[in-house]
């Protein structure tokens, strides 16, 4: 009472107040890291890299970004680690939920819609997650589902995202998408060169991103499961 | 008046023209390029005949790498060195700027320059310029009264030290200091120990990486060791990425012939070189 009648001669509107003002909040941190998905015609391949850092330092050089909801979807995260959390918890609970209701687990296609619901539902305080889902369809052919964080949503048969990109996408839309070349036979992706490429590009992008490096997890859906590996990159 | 013979002298120190213009443009809201930053972790030591100096060779610009191998130890004079971090323009234009003002005053003196005289310049020359010129140093060299080592910040304080640590990655590499730092360590124990620290940097801070490089300034002699330690090397491909010819889209062809008008041979006498003073 004493700090009003302090400023009584000083008219302020009745709505501003004597307390401390808060000038800014920032609710989000960007945590880094890069997300590839490849689709083929039987088979799906997600990587991301498992280096987790803020600003100029390195979190931990082993955090897994990949996310298996069922046996056939797998979710690539990156961007702010505790949105990525937050979001693949529920994200877990809904796809129970499902299965319990329904008997049956919740096939890629509406895992993909489930997601963009529940990206557009925080759509005026997003989750900040450049989130990637990689599966088999309900005919067992591959497909990529690409999200921005509030929501839309994109098939496509190959995406980067994360933080380096904008350093992958252009060689896997010349290398797996056969774009800006002339007279070349589109050939059908395999395993082996799917897996070759992340590894190659995933190299490169570790050389001129800092948020990318220390090694990826790569892992392969088919219809007999997931098959997972591990690949070094550089560790500066 | 200025022509191509004889063309007009700028005047000395920066110019600062386009000053009004850039801010005008920046409050109607075009934004202004960003610099190359270092992004650093450099270092050094005194040991027991000399200095150790050390450096990172990553540059960077904002998130994405500007340069994976550059150098960031620079020569002053055949005695001192000196490593920078800060904006990149800055580390080396300061450094050359001092190069050649030590070399007047080494031909005027006719003496070995001494540390302290290169300290003296560079702290007056950044104090000069209130922090703007975004240059932290890490002085380094031997003269007549031994080993010296100087820290030198923006704003143009120094400190002198027996080790040091400056940039982003000044925290891990101290951390190495201080807990393995003694004096009157021998050469090689101090190029390992600057080496660990300078790896701590690479490691541990993400605006620091590639190799380590080395320079130790002894009395009478220098070894520039770039690298000393490759300390990332590069992944190896998994597939060619070669294409086939044909592949690049022509879009349009056009054919300039060339027409030869006439030929002349002239012959140019060699003249020998004057060495007659």
């Amino acid at each position: 009472m004493a700090l009003l009648s302090e400023n009584s001669g000083r008219s302020l509107p009745d709505y501003e107040t004597q307390a401390a003002k808060m000038k800014s909040f920032s609710p989000y941190a960007d945590n880094g890291g890069s997300v590839i998905a490849l689709a083929g015609d039987d088979f799906c391949v997600i990587a991301a890299d498992t280096r987790l850092s803020t600003g100029f330092s390195i979190y931990t050089r082993e955090q897994q970004k990949l996310f298996p909801l069922s046996s056939k979807t797998i979710l690539g995260c990156s961007g702010c680690w505790c949105d990525t959390l937050t979001l693949t918890r529920l994200l877990t609970a809904r796809m129970q939920m499902y299965e319990h209701e329904h008997q049956k687990e919740m096939p890629t296609l509406a895992v993909a819609q489930m997601l963009s619901t529940m990206l557009y539902y925080k759509r005026f305080f997003p989750y900040y997650v450049s989130n990637i889902l990689g599966g088999l369809d309900e005919d067992g052919k591959g497909c990529v589902y690409s999200y921005d964080p509030i929501g839309h949503c994109e098939v496509t048969k190959y995406r980067a995202g994360g933080s380096a990109g904008a350093l992958l996408q252009p060689l896997l839309d010349n290398q797996i998408g056969y774009k800006n070349q002339e007279g070349v036979e589109p050939v059908a992706l395999t395993q082996e060169k799917a897996v070759a490429i992340i590894k190659d590009v995933f190299t490169s992008a570790a050389e001129r991103d800092i948020y990318t490096g220390d090694s990826i997890n790569i892992k392969i859906i088919t219809k007999d499961g997931v098959q997972d590996s591990t690949f070094e990159l550089r560790k500066d | 008046m200025s022509s191509v013979l004889v063309p007009e002298i700028p005047a000395p120190g920066f110019s600062f023209d386009l000053c009004q213009r850039n801010n005008f443009l920046v409050k109607k809201g075009f934004q202004a390029p960003k610099a190359v930053k270092t992004g650093t972790t450099i270092a050094g030591v005194v040991y027991k005949d000399g200095v150790v100096l050390g450096g990172d060779t990553r540059s960077t610009e904002n998130t994405i790498v500007a340069d994976k191998n550059c150098s960031k130890i620079h020569y002053l004079t055949e005695n001192i060195y000196c490593c920078g971090a800060g904006t990149a323009a800055d580390t080396e234009m300061t450094t050359q700027m001092i190069s050649s003002q030590l070399e007047l005053h080494r031909l005027n003196t006719n003496r070995i320059v001494p540390v302290c005289t290169a300290n003296a310049m560079i702290k007056q020359l950044l104090f000069r310029y209130q922090g703007n010129i975004g240059a932290a140093l890490i002085l380094g060299g031997v003269d007549l009264d031994g080993p010296h080592l100087y820290c030198i910040y923006p704003h143009g304080s120094s400190d002198r030290h027996l080790y040091t640590s400056m940039g982003t990655g000044s925290l891990a590499a101290m951390a190495v200091f201080e807990s393995r730092w003694k004096p009157d360590m021998t050469e090689q124990e101090a190029k390992e120990l600057v080496a660990d620290a300078i790896r701590a940097g690479v490691f541990n801070d993400l605006a620091s990486g590639s190799n380590v490089d080395l320079c130790v300034i002894r009395k009478g002699s220098v070894d520039y060791l770039r690298p000393y330690d490759v300390a990332n090397v590069k992944g190896q491909r998994n597939i060619s990425y070669r294409y086939k010819r044909g592949t690049t889209a022509v879009l349009n062809k056009m054919v300039h012939p060339i027409i030869i008008e006439g030929e002349t041979v002239r012959r140019l006498e060699t003249e020998p070189m004057d060495t007659s003073s």
